[in-house]
């Protein structure tokens, strides 16, 4: 075979197969989106406490947000107190978080406004429970996305019981349980 | 279960335990009083003028990603020009390094080009599926290059080769037939990783990914032990994880086959003075073809006829043998292994719930509709572990006709397919320009 033969055929193949590529591309443009990020939907989440030991980050990405304009700001709160709780204080026995990362302030009689510092919460969803049991269900897990490292595919997701993980448009990465909050970034 | 699990599994019994005859009341009134039905407690109205504080959403950060980009595809073409202007392999290895912090320890190796198939083969597949346009680069870029100049993006650019040359510090050689063994293994892979994107089953190549852990200085514990032990090996194995595992480097090496310029050795014209012979740690160095008289041509002619032959048979086996598979590969989806669970519980086989049964049961999502996605599924991976057995047997076809060929070589020169492009052998040859 002569050697412009050869590379002519090369050039041949090449050719095929960047169109090839071409189209692989081309038909995974079809579902183009813009960044996605991976988000809890709070309706599936089951407060399993698989958020705080599967995540590739230690404390965990995910975090207790708190939705207040649907919070009961009850005295007995059963996301904040423990249900063997003494007293309706801020006595550490009575604490059901295992941080001690939710804050109760008093507000006026009969009300009591309860805020989660997000540096100790480690996203166990134990609090979550009790507000879903006992309570409105303000509280709820979700992933905060300046913390987040995105991983192609999330090992929360892969553990997650309910299939509660899924992945959002950046644009707009939060499933919040009430569209009347304020939101600050 | 863990601990911490089985704490919070002991606290949640509490709650409902104390709580559940008080919800009841509370529930009712809530239903007869509320104008939100649908919640327990009704929001209070505040008199002292109390305002709710703001919930901190903070946004992803997206500023970096015109970067990646932008890295990605200048350092894809500062390799090519090191690998066949430069020739230094000093020069290859600084980039590397680069590379290794940027895309690695900085970016946190993720989304990565070897990962990406997934995403692409998840896009074709599911059109609902979202993929942003820097995952098709970071997936069509590399391989764009390899077609063009060689496997540029391995030599320098991705992050879980740069930490395995890193570490690449007293390779010893592999026996050439164990390797061309051995290689057939990351098609395998790659094959097990896009049935389990085709059907949903998740991003293998990601669950398995031995260094992403390092790179993020966390991970679980499997994927540390596989990362140091892909690492350790890789000090006397040089990447280990490359050669026999990675399935990038399966399209890689067949877009570098064909590819239009290549690293070579010399700079020149080859003097065959076999001082280049042992410089590759990969036996990616092909040399002069025998000076003895070669094999009969008709004898050749004839083997080869017969592996042609062999080709649809070996499919055939493959297909039938894939059958056998359709069980163990149908594991792989979690509806499966749900459904699975439900039925064993729902037969007595299992004492008490597992987590996942349990979540399902809490959902309102009908038992028979479970059964019947499981059974769906598992028809789609039998068809697909027939086609998986077929495709490996042509694989295994294609080696052997591989092996059987003997190409006229008239020096040494690398092997297109499965040479890196380091730039190891560069300095070994003694030809100047």
């Amino acid at each position: 075979m002569k050697p412009q033969e050869h590379k002519g055929r090369r050039n041949f193949i090449r050719g095929g197969v960047a169109m090839l590529i071409g189209g692989a591309v081309l038909s995974a443009a079809r579902s183009r989106s813009p960044k996605l990020v991976w988000q809890i939907d709070p309706e599936k989440c089951t407060r399993c406490g698989r958020c705080a030991t599967h995540c590739v980050l230690a404390p965990s990405a995910v975090k207790c947000f708190h939705s207040y304009s649907i919070c009961g700001y009850c005295d007995l709160c059963g996301g904040y107190l423990r249900p063997d709780a003494k007293g309706r204080n801020t006595g550490a026995e009575n604490q059901l978080c295992p941080t001690a990362a939710i804050k109760r302030t008093y507000i006026e009689a009969p009300y009591y406004q309860y805020k989660i510092d997000e540096d100790l919460c480690i996203g166990c969803g134990i609090c979550v429970e009790g507000c879903a049991v006992f309570g409105n269900g303000s509280l709820y897990l979700q992933v905060k996305h300046d913390i987040c490292v995105n991983c192609n595919e999330c090992a929360i997701a892969r553990a997650c019981p309910s299939d509660a993980f899924r992945r959002v448009p950046a644009a707009d990465g939060y499933l919040l349980k009430s569209d009347q909050e304020t939101r600050i970034s | 279960m863990t601990a911490k699990t089985q704490r919070s599994e002991g606290v949640r019994v509490q709650v409902l335990r104390v709580f559940a005859s008080l919800r009841l009341i509370l529930l009712l009134i809530g239903m007869v009083g509320s104008a939100h039905a649908e919640f327990r407690f009704p929001m209070p109205e505040f008199s002292t003028g109390y305002e709710h504080p703001a919930v901190h959403t903070p946004a992803p950060d997206n500023s970096m990603v015109g970067w990646d980009v932008a890295v990605l595809i200048g350092t894809l073409s500062l390799a090519a020009f090191l690998v066949l202007k430069h020739r230094k392999r000093s020069a290859i290895f600084l980039l590397t390094l680069f590379c290794l912090v940027y895309f690695g320890f900085l970016r946190n190796g993720c989304v990565c080009s070897v990962g990406s198939v997934q995403n692409v083969t998840a896009g074709i597949c599911d059109p609902s599926f979202g993929v942003p346009l820097t995952v098709i680069i970071f997936f069509a870029a590399p391989l764009l290059f390899a077609l063009f100049f060689g496997r540029v993006f391995c030599a320098a650019v991705c992050p879980l080769g740069a930490i395995q040359e890193a570490v690449a510090i007293k390779p010893v050689k592999v026996p050439p037939a164990v390797e061309k063994v051995l290689s057939v293994l990351p098609i395998i892979y790659l094959g097990l990783a896009l049935l389990s994107v085709g059907m949903g089953a998740g991003f293998i190549i990601c669950q398995y990914d031995p260094f992403v852990g390092f790179f993020r200085l966390g991970a679980s514990f499997s994927m540390v032990l596989f990362g140091a032990i892909m690492l350790l090996l890789g000090v006397f194995v040089a990447r280990p994880y490359c050669r026999f595992l990675c399935p990038y480097g399966v399209l890689l090496n067949w877009c570098s086959r064909l590819s239009r310029r290549h690293a070579t050795i010399t700079p020149s014209d080859c003097i065959q003075c076999d001082l280049c012979s042992d410089s590759c740690p990969y036996n990616a160095i092909n040399g002069p073809s025998e000076a003895d008289a070669p094999e009969a041509r008709a004898r050749g002619a004839w083997r080869l006829g017969i592996l042609i032959l062999l080709l649809p048979i070996l499919a055939a086996l493959g297909f039938g043998v894939g059958g056998f598979l359709k069980e163990p590969l149908s594991r792989m989806h979690p509806t499966v292994r749900l459904a699975e669970r439900v039925a064993g519980e729902e037969l007595g086989r299992y004492e008490g719930t597992n987590i996942e049964s349990e979540a399902f049961r809490g959902s309102d999502q009908p038992i028979e509709e479970l059964y019947a996605d499981a059974v769906e599924l598992k028809a789609g991976f039998g068809a697909g572990a027939r086609w998986f057995g077929a495709f490996i047997g042509v694989v295994i076809g294609c080696k052997l006709i591989g092996v059987s060929i003997h190409r006229k070589r008239d020096g040494y020169e690398p092997d297109r397919g499965t040479c890196y492009s380091c730039g190891r052998c560069f300095k070994y040859c003694p030809v100047k320009e």
